[in-house]
């Protein structure tokens, strides 16, 4: 991978175990493989004079560098590089109840979220780490009353701040103060290209807001960032998906497909697409960037469960990439919460210094030490960290086998048999097997048990 | 594989002009960062990390200078000759990546 970057590598890992709305764009994944290169300037002045500018480097290659790929995992033990990507989970209050959410389908257990004071100190000593690349998401982080005061901090501390967001709440005073307060990027996510489904799949009837959203985004100049999140039941409407981002001059269009977490594990007979689908689909945005060009990119995320390789999720778990959920929970990825047998510190009792560097929680998975066969002497271990610690326990039992994506791993036949099951011809009336179960706070408590 | 940033092109990048001025693109920021002693290229949910000389040269794209007067800025402040051809190249590939742009 070279120095290019790009919201499209960040996104790849989209992949990750990030989804929806929060969308491959904070999966830290790629980041450190992708956007968070060094790039290579000498190449372009190797030797020669350009030489003299090299020796003023400071440092190449800090924590995060590709170079960090050739070093023994073993050294990140204790010794982990700044946690670059962080991302306040301000809220699990939102107004959407989308059945493919990643957020924990037991959320509604959670009582007390951090007040003002604890985010703008998590913001203070993250940055003090080393963090600079903030996401701000939930649940809805236009529901947080206080979101333009955490977004002015965030600025003045030298984040960079993304708002992800549904558009939900955010009218032309909102976005002016929020502009006003320093915020750098807006990502909207939409369910779909056509109202009908837009509003069934996140239970609400918001598709004529969005467009209206979309508009002041433009007005106040923000780059128009898209995430639609693809599944079984709206994957045939690509084309109109495209044709929509581009009459709201989109400049960039992640599809990202629905990684199974969450809300979307639980509903994951009915959303994942079949092969065909996918392929189709695949082909429709393919013709379609041959027709727009450089105008509008798109990036096209497939599903994990049709890879054969798993993803480098979050560049391994503790390397670049720190979630602080609403009650304060501090994780090494968004989904981190649902592992057994680890203990992960809140922000209200530990400084987040202590927590990233020196927490048994987030050093648990840093290393190899954790890795069994076929991993722990892979010459690929380096590359994908065994993949995802969350898909591996949600599909075998263990976090600490091989993620089942891979076709190593001796699990691998549990994706290629969902991947089967959903390219056969389905029943009938699959709705009555498997109802949808919408992201809302009574299935949440139902599903807390 | 695409190019860095929010800021969609405009088809190929013209030949880079002696007048030509550039300037960070829109939605990217460049600062220096002492965690990872270097200089970062912020964008939209992404970071590219800079080795000094790309850093060196990023800096004095202001928008305000041309490409002579960066070469001879860098030349200067590091006492040597012959850069122009290094700076144009990467100014070039930078354009192409869209971390800057030239603003008439």
């Amino acid at each position: 991978m070279s120095a290019d970057g790009g919201i499209a590598n960040v996104g790849t890992p989209g992949r990750g175990t990030a989804q929806g709305c929060v969308a491959a764009a904070l999966d830290g994944t790629e980041t450190a493989r992708g956007t968070f290169v060094a790039l290579d300037a000498t190449e372009t002045g190797r030797g020669g004079a350009f030489a003299a500018l090299d020796a003023t480097e400071a440092a190449r290659g800090g924590a995060v560098s590709p170079e960090a790929a050739d070093a023994p995992l073993s050294a990140r033990v204790g010794n982990p590089g700044p946690p670059l990507w962080l991302l306040c989970e301000l809220t699990y209050t939102c107004p959407l109840h989308c059945v493919f959410c990643y957020n924990p389908t037991d959320f509604a257990k959670t009582q007390q979220e951090l007040s003002t004071d604890d985010w703008l100190r998590v913001l203070r000593q993250g940055r003090e780490l080393g963090a600079v690349q903030l996401g701000l998401s939930g649940g809805e982080p236009l529901t947080r009353d206080d979101l333009e005061i955490i977004v002015a901090e965030a600025h003045t501390l030298g984040y960079y701040t993304n708002l992800i967001t549904s558009g939900v709440g955010l009218t032309e005073v909102r976005i002016k103060a929020l502009k006003e307060a320093g915020l750098d990027h807006i990502q909207l996510s939409f369910q779909d290209s056509t109202r009908e489904v837009n509003d069934f799949l996140s239970s609400t009837r918001t598709f004529e807001l969005k467009s209206k959203v979309a508009a002041l985004i433009k007005k106040y100049e923000y780059p128009m960032v898209l995430n639609v999140v693809l599944h079984r039941l709206n994957i045939d409407h690509v084309q109109e998906i495209l044709e929509m981002a581009q009459s709201m001059q989109a400049e960039y269009v992640e599809l990202a497909n629905t990684q199974y977490y969450g809300w979307a594990f639980h509903n994951r007979e009915r959303l994942l697409p079949s092969r065909e689908q996918l392929l189709r689909a695949e082909e429709t945005t393919n013709r379609f960037r041959d027709r727009v060009g450089k105008k509008m990119r798109v990036l096209f995320v497939v599903p994990d469960y049709f890879e054969r390789r798993p993803k480098p999720c979050m560049n391994g778990l503790g390397s670049v990439f720190l979630t602080v959920t609403p009650d304060g929970t501090a994780l090494p990825c968004h989904a981190a919460k649902m592992l057994p047998g680890l203990t992960f510190p809140n922000v209200k009792d530990a400084s987040v210094e202590w927590i990233w560097r020196d927490s048994p929680g987030f050093n648990h998975y840093r290393g190899d030490s954790w890795m069994k066969e076929p991993c722990r002497s892979c010459p690929e271990k380096t590359k994908d960290f065994g993949g995802c610690r969350c898909q591996a326990y949600l599909l075998t039992g263990d976090p600490d086998n091989a993620d089942p994506v891979c076709d190593l791993s001796p699990h691998h036949h549990l994706v290629t048999e969902m991947v089967e099951k959903a390219s056969a011809p389905q029943p009938a009336s699959p709705v009555v097997e498997h109802p949808l179960i919408f992201r809302d706070r009574k299935n949440s408590q139902a599903l807390s048990g | 594989m695409a190019a860095a940033g929010p800021v969609a092109g405009e088809g190929p990048v013209p030949p880079l002009g002696a007048a030509a001025k550039p300037a960070l693109g829109r939605g990217f920021r460049l600062q220096w960062e002492p965690a990872q002693k270097a200089h970062v290229l912020l964008y939209p949910e992404g970071m590219v990390k800079l080795n000094g000389s790309a850093g060196e040269i990023l800096k004095r794209c202001d928008g305000a200078r041309t490409v002579v007067e960066i070469v001879s800025d860098l030349e200067s402040a590091f006492a040597t000759t012959g850069l122009e051809k290094d700076v144009r190249a990467f100014v070039t590939v930078a354009l192409e990546r869209q971390w800057l742009e030239i603003r008439e």
